[in-house]
């Protein structure tokens, strides 16, 4: 090894090729965010279902989502299920990582709505209320508030692991920077810029969902 | 106004109501007292069905409550029911906690609603804490808030779990005033309580139990000065010499 000849100018040279690809990073993982919290939502309450089939099909949902490796869910559905639907790299990303992350949603969701006394749902039911009514007006808020803070966690999540969408050749921040550096043959800048991208767009992810968190908080404490 | 007839019921094979029966006319206030582990809170929560029963019946004016036919949500509109742990909704303030079932169950208006909590948290003395969170509120203000709950639904009978027991001794007065405004008004009422004078002062019957069972029924005059059973002269004795 000769030493390495750092050239930063790379970055600014391609400054345009990051900044698509950052932005294409954020739209799939808002994409898949929008899906991924109703099924979240669905999941987790079917995980403490008083019916229990429909427990056990939510548990199953999760405990195969939790297990497989993302990189083989993303294949999976490109190749396999792609021979029956024409999703496209595209939605095929948004529906991997949406499903993906539905199951930690859904856990988190239960966890959630688990930890909200139980004293609560007897108040709402004495009230006259139907056991939905109480979860919606009564529980579902209150787990809403608890699981702000590792539902922050999971949205980060999400937008790190969308970088294994570039698999499937889903255009986003790592797939431009994998042609980067084929073109440029300057690995150790690109990754590193490509790092303290995900960095900035997930940390103002967590300080935009801890500006609610506090909001939402300093006026019932 | 509620016919409690032979109820029994047990959790995981022990027996924690045995053949229960009791009728309570309507205006007329009961208190059921007796040692911890009697079955009072098991009762009280099973007139609402919050428990379930295994036999009997248990009827709220004409209702069965524990009938599979019987909408109970809706027979729940007619009974109110305060907790010992007050179990007011941490984010929602006094008068929202008062005004949601009526505007969700009872689809009231908003304003109705608001000038209906309004009205009951002024009669309990918190026409200052309309806005205040549950926990900005002492344990007397919560469960006043939380009878005004209860009581913003317009039950005609209303049930108290030991509604005193988790208070500072100076709040306990504030809760008490408020229960025997009622009893003034004629809500027909069962308490579960500790509190004996209480008991003897406003209530037309006491039950005590024991062990599951319905030990003795007497109006207060006759129990706490001359109680049939040696269960409730041994009870007596413990709670009232102190």
């Amino acid at each position: 090894m000769g030493g390495y000849q750092y050239n930063w100018s790379i970055i600014s040279d391609n400054i345009d090729v990051f900044i698509y690809g950052a932005l294409k990073t954020l739209e799939i993982s808002a994409l898949a965010l929008l899906f991924a919290i109703p099924i979240g939502i669905i999941v987790g309450m079917g995980r403490i279902s008083r019916n229990k089939f429909i427990r056990l099909v939510a548990s199953i949902y999760v405990e195969v989502m939790r297990g497989v490796p993302l990189l083989v869910l993303l294949i999976w559905i490109y190749f396999v299920l792609g021979q029956f639907i024409k999703l496209g790299a595209y939605w095929g990303s948004v529906l991997g990582l949406a499903v993906f992350t539905g199951a930690f949603i859904a856990e988190i969701v239960r966890a959630g709505i688990q930890g909200v006394a139980t004293g609560q749902m007897e108040a709402a039911r004495s009230a006259g209320m139907s056991h939905t009514q109480a979860m919606r007006h009564i529980i579902l808020p209150q787990a809403f508030r608890r699981v702000l803070p590792p539902l922050a966690s999971q949205f980060i999540m999400l937008i790190k692991d969308s970088s294994l969408i570039s698999v499937i050749s889903a255009t986003e921040l790592t797939l431009d920077a994998k042609n980067l550096v084929v073109n440029t043959f300057k690995p150790l800048e690109v990754w590193t810029f490509v790092a303290v991208v995900y960095f900035v767009m997930t940390f103002s992810l967590s300080l935009i969902i801890r500006y609610f968190e506090k909001r939402l908080l300093s006026r019932e404490n | 106004m509620i016919s409690i007839k032979q109820v029994t019921k047990s959790f995981g094979g022990h027996q924690v109501l045995t053949d229960v029966s009791l009728e309570v006319p309507k205006s007329s206030v009961i208190a059921v007292i007796g040692p911890s582990g009697a079955g009072k809170s098991t009762l009280i929560r099973t007139i609402n069905a919050l428990e379930p029963i295994d036999t009997g019946e248990i009827t709220v004016d004409g209702i069965s409550i524990h009938d599979k036919k019987t909408d109970i949500n809706k027979a729940r509109l007619n009974i109110g029911f305060v907790f010992q742990s007050f179990n007011l909704y941490p984010f929602l303030t006094a008068l929202q906690n008062v005004t949601m079932a009526p505007m969700k169950v009872k689809k009231m208006s908003k304003e109705a609603a608001e000038k209906r909590g309004k009205e009951l948290l002024t009669s309990l003395g918190l026409d200052d804490k309309f806005d205040a969170y549950p926990n900005r509120l002492s344990g007397g203000q919560q469960q006043r808030v939380a009878i005004a709950r209860a009581l913003a639904m317009d039950p005609q009978v209303m049930l108290f779990d030991e509604p005193t027991s988790a208070l500072d001794p100076e709040m306990v007065t504030e809760v008490l005033d408020a229960i025997r405004k009622l009893a003034q008004d004629g809500m027909t009422m069962v308490v579960v309580t500790h509190e004996m004078g209480f008991a003897k002062e406003i209530c037309d019957e006491i039950v005590f139990m024991a062990d599951g069972k319905i030990v003795e029924q007497a109006p207060p005059s006759k129990f706490f000065t001359n109680p049939d059973s040696e269960r409730a002269k041994n009870f007596l004795s413990k709670v009232l010499n102190h």
